[in-house]
């Protein structure tokens, strides 16, 4: 049956895009999310399956080659290696997170709203796994739309523009990395299909990284393919949509958005932009990670005096973020097993952080820091997850993220001494701002607004509780999913010497 | 030839229907049935290479399969322009059948542009084309806009004549065998000639005129905006479209061995078209002129085909036909039914006509190029031949630039749609019928097959 008619890459990309058109056509909420959890926990459930089949002798149950657009050297070509795998596995464990964390708000025209998030689990699904360079663009792109339409129905008060920006923001990033796309796909050799057609050039991902670019022509096409990435992640100075964006879109979309969306800037990286223009990653190398660096700061900078407590979380990020993109960048095993483990890390950390405080607005309405207080006596359960969550997020040891972190700036520190003490600041900066956010929301005296607050449901307890269960887990034993990314790493690198 | 002649033939066969038949509905359907089988005929003559008649025409015309295929793109696009929007040519005026035949004579004059050979055919091919155009833009006689429209096309559309048939003149002139065909013509191995060069540039700006290239566009968004919408929606698309065949057509065969010596030209006017036509839709309230100048900013982007001139031009330049025509016509049969034509217009559609809403926002997501839609596939075949090109790389920078702006006036539209409230109850001109919805769900359906499978169009140039 497997590898016969199915694998894993096609099932986690069909489940969740037959599921989300099956669920605009469901009038029942109810039934709309039991669709919905269903058909999450169904591709959760094939993404662990599929990491039991990570060896390379199951090819066939992890790769497919579809004829599609074969006259112009493309297919329709999926499949799983390291990077993949991770994060894969990271959607597939958001979604079912989210969609239960969500379950107790409503929403007009449900159907549509988990029609729609169910589709950009599968244009996620399908930017992971492409092999292909026009498949990836296609489902770039398609991951895109439905969020743009999330955001823009459901969000806060000025969604409407704040959503079109971070559209347009995108949309242009990822056109020039059309342009880029194509100019490569051009320079690429002959492409022979199973079926004996001979096509000129070729959009595989091999033929991408062996494609004939002098450095001159890499260090432009970089760019082209960098700011795309970079407007994604984001990385300082293309971050201007996203404090906004996170702040005005509906809390289930804003987690979507935070915790794997950036993530595919990550992954572009990794697996578009570095081994195929390995030139000028290295001519590069030092600018991108001086923006990183400097994003940590300046965001960490904001963080520190922000009250909108959805734009902490969201300038938090992208200090995160930024230490990613840079210890990317250094290109060295550590550093990169260390991004590795901390994309998986931050999705899920970050989740957590976004459920808390939809709690806080849902109940309160209020998202302004200094005007909430005493939530502790209130809600002692919540505040005891959120402390721990919190406390992963400034990766304290035994949590996931100290693991993550700690290879990123072991890494980092081989690459340049004083990037690693830059961004260290990062984490000084990130500890003042989460427990200055700790002690004025949970701690201090009850007011008039937080005096009504209750302590968390079931369903809440039941998600938080597996958060925190993974954060220990993977901060105690991170081991598995070294291993998991372990030879993808260990192939960027060796593609880099 | 078939396409020619039939066309030809049914225009006169829809003239006297008019003179014939009173019900006001039977011409519609006549004029369905008088598309399908012109269709067939070229058809046939695709496959084939068979035509059903034997005339002799000294290699003045060129029927390859490149040229048919527009022809059958063109027909198709007039088929499906009938469906959605033929009842509301009946709305017009009294005169259905006149209308249905000037229809058919601008299609005459489709297929002759589409397989000229010399200039003298491209020439009268034009003309055939135009005069129908300024009729049928001033059909709305009693409104004084539409009447201004017409003569201000009919007096600029003049003056570009003028300009080609000089134009002619010069090259006929400096052709030392004194000859028409297009292949023909004496460039020579350095500069060209005076006569030449000055003959080509004069083609150029006239033919510039036909597709509303800035800046020689300043007719259009008057014009557009003045004619019947239902008029506008077929002279936006597939005459527009079959102007941009002709131009490339003819600068490929005539000029296209001298290609370096006036690629700047198409790169100067390439960008001004892009600029001027997606700068100005941004600040337009009319959705309908809003259209007029993103039929500019299409004509910016259909340009590229001209100045990268390889093979995968020629196949971006059918499928940007079909994409580009589908899309506006399926737009403008949305529009023709709402009663007012500003974008407020449109709050709240999501909601009282859900079907329309959704195709009018597949229709959009296409023109702006997102993947999935033909619109994608047609832009990506133009960026494609640019960059194969190699000159100038930066205009294809500024090209994907100006398409992320385009993003912003489309997606006003689907904003209004789907994100704000009506104010009032939308008023329709027409009862929107459940045929009406389905062939816009076809419409709809068919742009994406095309953004997922444009082989459809395009495979067949490999058979």
């Amino acid at each position: 049956m497997l590898g016969t008619y199915f694998t894993f890459p096609e099932l986690m990309m069909w489940l969740p895009l037959v599921a989300g058109i099956l669920c605009f056509f469901i009038k029942k909420e109810s039934a709309v999310k039991t669709v919905a959890i269903l058909a999450s926990l169904g591709t959760l459930a094939v993404s662990v399956m599929s990491l039991f089949y990570s060896s390379p002798k199951f090819i066939t149950y992890n790769n497919v080659n579809y004829y599609w657009l074969k006259y112009l050297g493309n297919s329709f070509n999926v499949g799983l290696d390291g990077t993949g795998r991770i994060l894969t596995l990271l959607t597939a464990i958001a979604f079912p997170i989210i969609f239960i964390a969500i379950a107790k708000s409503s929403y007009k025209k449900a159907s549509a709203f988990y029609g729609l998030m169910l589709l950009t689990q599968a244009g996620l699904m399908g930017v992971f796994c492409s092999v292909d360079a026009l498949l990836f663009y296609f489902c770039w792109e398609l991951a895109l739309i439905p969020v743009y339409f999330l955001c823009s129905k459901w969000g806060g008060e000025k969604r409407i523009q704040t959503t079109f920006k971070f559209f347009v923001y995108t949309f242009t990033g990822s056109l020039l990395m059309l342009i880029g796309i194509i100019y490569v796909y051009l320079h690429t050799g002959p492409r022979v299909f199973e079926d004996g057609t001979h096509v000129l050039h070729s959009f595989a991902l091999n033929a991408f990284y062996n494609a004939n670019l002098n450095a001159s022509e890499q260090n432009w096409l970089f760019w082209l393919f960098f700011v795309a990435f970079a407007i994604k992640m984001p990385v300082f100075p293309f971050h201007t949509w996203q404090p906004d964006t996170y702040d005005q879109s509906p809390t289930g979309v804003t987690m979507v958005l935070s915790g794997v969306m950036v993530k595919m800037g990550l992954f572009g990286v990794i697996r578009w932009l570095i081994p195929v223009f390995p030139l000028a990653t290295i001519h590069f190398s030092h600018l991108v990670m001086i923006l990183s660096i400097a994003g940590i700061i300046y965001a960490s900078c904001i963080a520190i005096v922000q009250d909108n407590l959805k734009k902490l979380v969201a300038y938090s990020s992208i200090a995160h973020i930024g230490l990613m993109c840079a210890s990317l960048f250094a290109m060295n095993e550590m550093s990169v097993q260390g991004v590795m483990l901390q994309m998986f890390n931050h999705g899920i950390n970050i989740i957590g952080l976004w459920i808390v405080v939809e709690m806080v607005e849902r109940q309160t309405g209020i998202k302004s820091i200094s005007q909430l207080g005493g939530i502790a006596s209130k809600a002692p359960v919540l505040t005891i997850m959120l402390v721990i969550i919190a406390l992963a997020n400034i990766a304290l040891p035994l949590t996931n993220a100290f693991a993550g972190e700690f290879l990123m700036f072991s890494g980092l520190y081989r690459f340049n001494a004083w990037y690693a003490a830059f961004a260290g600041l990062g984490i000084i900066l990130a500890a003042v701002y989460t427990l200055n956010m700790i002690q004025k929301i949970f701690y201090g005296d009850v007011n008039t607004i937080t005096s009504s607050v209750k302590d968390i449901a079931w369903n809440e307890k039941l998600i938080l509780g597996i958060i925190v269960c993974i954060i220990f887990i993977v901060g105690v034993y991170p081991q598995p999913l070294i291993e998991l990314t372990k030879s993808a790493v260990e192939n960027l690198v060796g593609k880099m010497n | 030839m078939n396409a020619i002649i039939f066309s030809a033939i049914w225009g006169i066969v829809m003239m006297f229907s008019g003179v014939f038949i009173k019900s006001k509905a039977v011409p519609k359907y006549l004029a369905i049935l008088g598309i399908v089988l012109i269709f067939i005929a070229n058809g046939i003559e695709l496959n084939s290479g068979a035509s059903f008649f034997s005339l002799d025409v000294h290699e003045m015309l060129r029927t390859g399969s490149f040229n048919l295929s527009f022809i059958a793109i063109a027909l198709a696009c007039t088929l499906v322009y009938f469906l959605l929007s033929g009842s509301d040519v009946e709305k017009v005026g009294p005169h259905v059948g006149e209308y249905f035949a000037l229809i058919f004579f601008v299609l005459c004059g489709v297929a002759l542009v589409a397989t000229f050979n010399t200039l003298l055919l491209l020439f009268i091919g034009i003309e055939i084309l135009s005069i129908p155009l300024y009729i049928l833009t001033g059909s709305d006689k009693r409104n004084l806009r539409s009447n201004e429209a017409a003569l201000k096309y009919f007096l600029m559309g003049a003056f570009s004549t003028g300009i080609m048939l000089m134009g002619i003149a010069f090259i006929y002139g400096g052709t030392p065998n004194a000859s028409f065909f297009i292949n023909n013509i004496q460039l020579g191995t350095g500069k060209m000639l005076v006569m030449i060069a000055v003959g080509m540039v004069m083609l150029l700006v006239a033919m510039s005129f036909k597709v509303s290239a800035a800046p020689f566009h300043f007719w259009t968004p008057d014009v557009y905006d003045g004619a019947p919408t239902v008029f506008t929606s077929f002279m936006s698309t597939i005459v527009k479209v079959a102007g941009f065949f002709a131009f490339v057509r003819l600068f490929e065969n005539a000029f296209g061995s001298v290609q370096p010596q006036w690629q700047k030209l198409i790169v100067i006017i390439t960008v001004a078209t892009l600029l001027i036509g997606n700068v100005t839709a941004v600040f337009q309230q009319s959705v309908k002129r809003m259209l007029a100048y993103s039929s500019i900013a299409q004509a910016g982007f259909m340009l590229l085909a001209l100045f990268a001139l390889n093979q995968q031009a020629k196949e971006g330049l059918l499928l940007y036909s079909a994409a580009y025509s589908l899309a506006t016509i399926g737009i403008f049969a949305v529009l023709i039914k709402m009663e007012d034509y500003t974008i407020d217009g449109f709050k709240g559609l999501a909601k009282q006509q859900p079907v329309l809403a959704l195709t009018a926002t597949v229709f959009l997501l296409s023109l702006t190029g997102i993947p999935l839609t033909a619109g994608f596939q047609s832009k990506f075949y133009m960026l494609m031949a640019a960059v194969e090109n190699g000159n100038h790389f930066w205009l294809v920078i500024v090209a994907v630039l100006f398409a992320a702006i385009s993003a912003y006036y489309y997606f006003r539209i689907i904003q209004a749609m789907y994100f704000k409230e009506a104010s009032q109850d939308i008023v329709h001109t027409t009862e929107i019928s459940t045929s009406f919805k389905i062939t816009l769900v076809l419409v709809a359906i068919l742009i994406i097959v095309l953004g997922v499978y444009p082989e459809f169009i395009i495979g067949w140039q490999y058979h």
